[in-house]
């Protein structure tokens, strides 16, 4: 498929989105190798990293590829400053605790398996391909979130008080997820991404009926704050995350590992 | 009377009486019934049990010399169990504190594809740990008791995993020589006696092959790289390479364990035999990247077809064992921490479990 300049620069800020949410959230789950509550834990959260990390690479790749000046996945990965990065606030949210790890990988876990859903039927057969190799991976992953999200909500009242805890504070990242910029339109408008109108809707449903059976409670609904981190405006987690991740990198120029 | 019956009874190692005043004794005794009756009791149960004993063990041994595999629900030794929990725990928790060095670099590893590996080795680790702990199982114990022991400073693991990982090299270095010492192991292991174990220890030794191969790829990578690389991982090798051949344990005639483990082939070959092996096999592939093992020692013997090495620092082995190595106390630190960070967790897929009757244990 032959694109224009402006789609092109769209489609690859479109993957960078795709690929550094994958790249943030498996950094932050890979955190718990090691440290998780069961040793099932330490397997479970180390391959969803692993899945999202892989997905991030390829995504990655692609963009660098549409972008066509000679950077891999691994330039993007490490030699960008906080900025440039196009990943959710959410997923750059630190794991706190178990409670708050699930809510988020929830939480992203049910936009994540609209969009690639989505994204499957795209005309630009490389994205779809990879959607719909992600969407399998994402669909455990969404499995697995839910479970503990109903097990964390209805288990003891510890564990209730831990995840809505958990909910009110990430709750607030949740609005930007679905804001729809100039980017996006453009790619909508010329067919590459499909129509994402109604996703808010659809992922509040599944979010509502796995909170009843959850026994959380929906926060009120106050998100006039867009974050906008979709153009590089983040909390001041990120920044942290990228200088431990990119710190050998960056430390040794031009060195092959 | 109630004293000869008591001298007799005490008497339990022997199990037929051959002192003829004894004999007597007892011909006469016999006609009291009361002692009649104390006495068949006697030799039902006690004698009766230890002849019984006597003979499953020595059909035991058999089956062992025969090399046939013992399975959980075959009879065995009280010792033979209790030394296969001991070595198998030991290995799971291996696993599962091992995690923690590596994971250490997960974070910061300077590639996605090198993090990629890196976070799928750490995994296959727990992977191993949850197999391990599973196949203890079988010899009639609780994870959770196992994991007590841990965590109280009973149980031990490999002592390489109290050493710390310094830079990115360690990743390189901790896959070869440790994974590798691993594998020369385990690759025995692999026949051991016991099933579970023996079969754990086949699954394993192919994926730790895996890992040993990444390692390698990484000490070649970085000993052909920059000079800043290369110094990298020469420091890394320089501190792992005393630690690795510890991991065979002290020699044979210092290992209290040996002997009756290779009785019953749960091990098949000595502490300095697989030690031995290990620098055989690892000498040359440092050659072959260009870097220097830290033993002044070490030589080629044309006689024994083997490298010559040095003495291994005992002091500090036993050290480190004893729990005064330089990461002993982080390393039970973090898996006491990630275990009661984890109550809050554990308790609610319980309180779940129960609520919704969902027969599964977590």
């Amino acid at each position: 498929m032959k694109l224009d300049n402006n789609v092109k620069n769209a489609l690859f800020e479109f993957l960078l989105r795709m690929g550094d949410d994958r790249l943030i959230l498996g950094h932050r789950l890979s955190e718990w190798c090691g440290h998780a509550p069961v040793i099932e834990e330490d397997i479970a959260l180390g391959n969803i990293a692993l899945d999202l990390i892989g997905q991030a690479s390829a995504f990655l790749n692609f963009a660098a590829g549409v972008e066509g000046k000679g950077r891999t996945e691994d330039d993007l990965a490490y030699f960008r400053n906080e900025t440039e990065f196009k990943n959710l606030q959410l997923v750059e949210q630190p794991n706190v605790d178990f409670a708050h790890t699930i809510v988020r990988q929830y939480f992203f876990d049910v936009y994540s398996n609209l969009v690639l859903t989505n994204l499957t039927s795209c005309p630009v057969n490389e994205l779809a391909g990879m959607a719909s190799k992600s969407l399998k991976e994402s669909k455990y992953h969404l499995r697995h979130s839910k479970q503990w999200l109903l097990r964390l909500g209805d288990g003891t009242d510890l564990s209730n008080e831990k995840t809505q805890n958990a909910v009110n504070n990430l709750w607030r990242f949740t609005k930007e997820i679905f804001d729809i910029d100039e980017t996006e339109k453009l790619l909508i408008e010329k067919g590459i991404v499909p129509e994402m109108s109604g996703f808010r809707e659809k992922w509040l449903d599944s979010i509502n009926k796995t909170f009843m059976e959850a026994k959380l409670k929906l926060p009120e609904d106050n998100l006039d704050f867009s974050a906008g981190s979709r153009n590089g405006f983040h909390t001041e987690h990120l920044g942290h995350l990228l200088a431990e991740m990119q710190i050998l990198a960056r430390s040794y120029p031009g060195a092959k590992w | 009377m109630i004293i000869v019956f008591l001298k007799v009874i005490n008497n339990k190692d022997r199990f037929f009486i051959n002192n003829k005043i004894e004999k007597q004794i007892i011909g006469i005794l016999l006609d009291v019934d009361w002692f009649k009756l104390l006495y068949y009791i006697y030799l039902e149960i006690i004698v009766g049990d230890k002849m019984e004993d006597e003979k499953k063990l020595s059909e035991f041994q058999r089956r062992i010399n025969s090399g046939e595999v013992i399975e959980p629900k075959d009879w065995m030794p009280e010792r033979y169990r209790k030394q296969l929990i001991r070595m198998m725990g030991q290995h799971a928790h291996s696993e599962y504190v091992g995690m923690l060095p590596e994971a250490n670099w997960i974070t910061r590893a300077p590639s996605l594809r090198r993090k990629l590996i890196l976070l799928a080795k750490v995994q296959d680790e727990a992977g191993h740990g949850l197999y391990l702990y599973s196949a203890t199982e079988t010899l009639g114990v609780d994870r959770k008791d196992l994991l007590e022991q841990l965590l109280e400073g009973k149980a031990k693991y490999s002592s390489i995993f109290n050493y710390p990982t310094l830079s990115w090299a360690d990743m390189g270095v901790i896959g070869w020589l440790v994974d590798g010492a691993a594998i020369v192991n385990q690759t025995v292991l692999a026949k051991s006696s016991y099933g579970p174990y023996s079969r754990a220890m086949v699954r394993i030794c192919k994926e730790e092959n895996f890992h040993k191969k990444q390692g390698y790829e990484i000490v070649a990578t970085l000993a052909k790289g920059t000079p800043e690389q290369k110094k990298m991982v020469q420091d890394s090798v320089n501190r792992f390479w005393w630690p690795a051949l510890m991991m065979f344990g002290p020699h044979d005639k210092e290992s209290p364990n040996s002997a009756e483990l290779m009785r019953w082939k749960v091990k098949l070959k000595s502490n300095d035999e697989l030690r031995q092996r290990f620098v055989d096999l690892t000498v040359p592939q440092a050659r072959a990247v260009g870097l220097t093992l830290p033993d002044p020692e070490l030589k080629y013997n044309k006689e024994r077809r083997s490298w010559d090495f040095g003495e291994i620092n005992w002091d500090e082995f036993y050290n480190v064992i004893k729990g005064n190595g330089p990461m002993n106390k982080e390393r039970i630190k973090a898996r006491k921490e990630a275990h009661e960070n984890g109550a809050w967790v554990r308790e609610a897929a319980e309180a779940y479990a129960a609520k919704h009757k969902i027969n599964r244990k977590i």
